[in-house]
């Protein structure tokens, strides 16, 4: 199966020393893309623009294709201050993650990320014609959505799929993390650091079902469609894997392994599956409720 | 034209309330998903639209019609002859969401006017600015989530009106980027214009309490003392490391009559009432303490004061009977 493998930007607060050590081991891991940058919260600072810059550096010199990615809450002067230095950085490719920053990328080549909405064909041209060469699909999009819209395409953009990790599912202006240890926002003593992984929410009978990470609220179960594989051929050109705090290698490994043919999806995935952080999801692939594990016969 | 007062029409009666209670614009949509409020029973078919609109243009007041979901390509057709309708019985703006619709409807109809819905999702001045640059769009509706200094910047940095939330429920979420609800049910406001949909909800009391639950999700459990509040999903009680609360939001109104004059200085162009879902009895009461509101402000903006009596019938009227400046005032965050 002709598709590639990339390593979404990562979506948590890491120390500095835990990023360094990330992304050095990530130039030998096989991926042909990463996408690097903050994109939930502007206070998080253990990584500065010129830091992601440095590692751009060091993973192109690796042989992986670079993307920078933009913050998709863009909400005071300062925010769009470093959007715009991102956008115009000159060297390398960037993903736009608000319409703020299209309009900053019109022009020029870019990619339309998973928090812009496309939904349809008309929209997917209009992105085109601003010089989006590749688009990531909304997470909650099923196969079928995917393949009608696909169907009426004429320019050919490469599609990305969100294939692994917990479902980035909102934004909001509130610090969630910092409401459970009733701080506020502009004082969160950054604890984002304490939950490498999100804070998992859990029903008032123990079900996890959501994770807090700052402003971004995201899925408990971790999105997973590496069993998926064989239903994507002609409609997915990348696969995006969301960076976890442990195994995201072995992760890589695995969806490589079914993409070249050393083991079927199916054997890659029971080998997956002890891996996992919590329990998998992959409803919306299947048109069901996200947070649905659909078993194929 | 400042500070517009934009109402919520879920229906004819309710239309008509806010009309003959002082409202300068209504919203509504189609009895279908192309609006972010699909309730079953709620919005307008054709006919019931099109006397709405003759009933507000009668009385010099205006229509706008929301067709703010994102249209899915087997659909297509339904968003785009929602458009044509929406020309076709001359409402004074249609308020979208999706690239792809805006460019349908200003090559379309040139003339028609085009404001960006909140679901846009639209925070800040080159994301608006890069909609009135393609498709003309003239107002901006913000999602509530910036601080008023915020929305200031955004006022002084782009040709586009801005229309801000003034009262009602409150996302707590940046809208158009919310899939909680598909999450849990299979269905989104982005795509199917509902959200926590009644037809998943399933109330049961049970030997601890009253439970709702959302597609078999456990959203909160009441005790006897407790008033249970429609099962939104960002409403509920959840547990996070030990602790239950309402990880994400309470249950409350957003209320902004004391901004009133700050708004007035920076130019807001309009305040939208949140609530098409509601009664047309709420729609009466709240439009009638906001027009009073608005024209005292547009009166006196440096004596404005908000009334106690304004105050204690809209927290009547009130989701959880209290309220919140929300993202407005920045210790909500």
């Amino acid at each position: 199966m002709i598709m590639k493998l990339s390593l979404g930007p990562i979506l948590y607060y890491w120390t500095r020393e835990t990023l360094l050590d990330f992304y050095d081991q990530v130039a030998s891991w096989p991926v042909d893309i990463v996408y690097l940058g903050e994109t939930v919260c502007s206070r998080r600072h253990t990584f500065r623009t010129d830091n992601w810059l440095h590692v751009a550096e060091m993973l192109a010199a690796a042989g992986k294709e670079v993307v920078l990615s933009t913050q998709a809450l863009i909400e005071s002067e300062s925010d769009l201050k470093t959007l715009r230095r991102l956008c115009g950085n000159g060297k390398f490719s960037v993903e736009a993650n608000d319409m703020g920053a299209v309009r900053l990328l019109s022009g020029s080549p870019f990619v339309a990320g998973p928090h812009i909405n496309t939904y349809n064909p008309y929209t997917l041209e209009i992105l085109a014609e601003a010089g989006a060469t590749r688009w990531v699909i909304p997470v909650e999009m099923s196969r079928q959505m995917l393949a009608d819209l696909l169907e009426q395409d004429t320019h050919g953009m490469e599609s990305e799929i969100f294939a692994y990790g917990r479902l980035p599912l909102a934004f909001s202006a509130r610090c969630f993390t910092a409401r459970r240890y009733n701080l506020p926002k502009d004082d969160c003593q950054f604890r984002c650091l304490e939950a490498p992984y999100g804070l998992t929410l859990k029903t008032r009978e123990g079900q996890p079902f959501l994770a807090l990470n700052g402003t971004q609220t995201q899925s408990a179960s971790v999105y997973n469609l590496l069993a998926e594989l064989e239903s994507m051929p002609g409609l997915v050109n990348v696969l995006r894997i969301s960076p976890q705090p442990q195994h995201t290698g072995d992760v890589a490994a695995l969806f490589h392994a079914a993409l070249n043919g050393a083991a079927t999806p199916a054997q890659a995935a029971r080998e997956l599956a002890p891996l996992l952080p919590e329990a998998a999801c992959n409803g919306y692939w299947h048109g069901r409720p996200g947070l649905e594990q659909v078993v194929m016969p | 034209m400042s500070l517009e007062l934009v109402c919520p029409a879920g229906n004819l009666p309710a239309l008509k309330m806010a009309i003959d209670h002082g409202a300068d614009c209504v919203y509504m949509g189609f009895r279908d998903n192309t609006n972010a409020r699909a309730f079953p029973g709620l919005n307008f078919d054709f006919a019931a639209a099109q006397e709405g609109v003759r009933y507000a243009h009668a009385k010099s007041r205006k229509v706008l019609l929301a067709l703010n979901t994102f249209p899915q390509t087997a659909t297509w057709l339904r968003w785009q002859q929602a458009v044509d309708q929406a020309a076709e019985m001359g409402v004074d703006a249609i308020i979208l969401a999706d690239p792809g619709l805006m460019r349908y409807a200003s090559r379309t109809y040139p003339g028609m006017r085009l404001h960006l819905s909140v679901q846009g999702s639209a925070t800040n001045y080159e994301a608006i600015n890069y909609y009135h640059e393609h498709f003309g769009i003239q107002r901006a509706v913000l999602p509530r989530v910036l601080s008023l200094a915020q929305v200031e910047q955004v006022v002084k940095n782009t040709p586009v009106e801005i229309e801000l939330f003034g009262f009602g429920g409150l996302c707590v979420m940046v809208e158009g980027r919310c899939v909680l609800s598909s999450y849990a049910t299979g269905e989104s406001p982005n795509t199917a214009g509902v959200c926590s949909p009644a037809k998943a909800v399933r109330w049961e009391q049970t030997p601890k309490g009253l439970e709702s639950r959302l597609n078999n999700v456990l959203l909160d459990r009441y005790g006897a003392e407790e008033k249970a509040g429609y099962p939104t999903l960002c409403k509920g009680r959840f547990e996070v490391s030990d602790e239950t609360y309402y990880a994400i939001e309470e249950p409350t109104s957003l209320n902004t009559l004391e901004l009133l004059p700050e708004m007035l200085n920076m130019g807001i162009a309009a305040v939208k009432i949140e609530g098409r879902q509601r009664s047309p009895a709420y729609v009466e009461q709240v439009t009638k303490v906001w027009r009073a509101a608005i024209d005292t402000v547009k009166r006196d903006a440096e004596n404005y004061a908000v009334h106690p009596a304004w105050t204690a019938q809209l927290d009547k009227m009130a989701e959880g009977q209290q309220h919140t400046l929300g993202a407005y005032h920045r210790p909500w965050k």
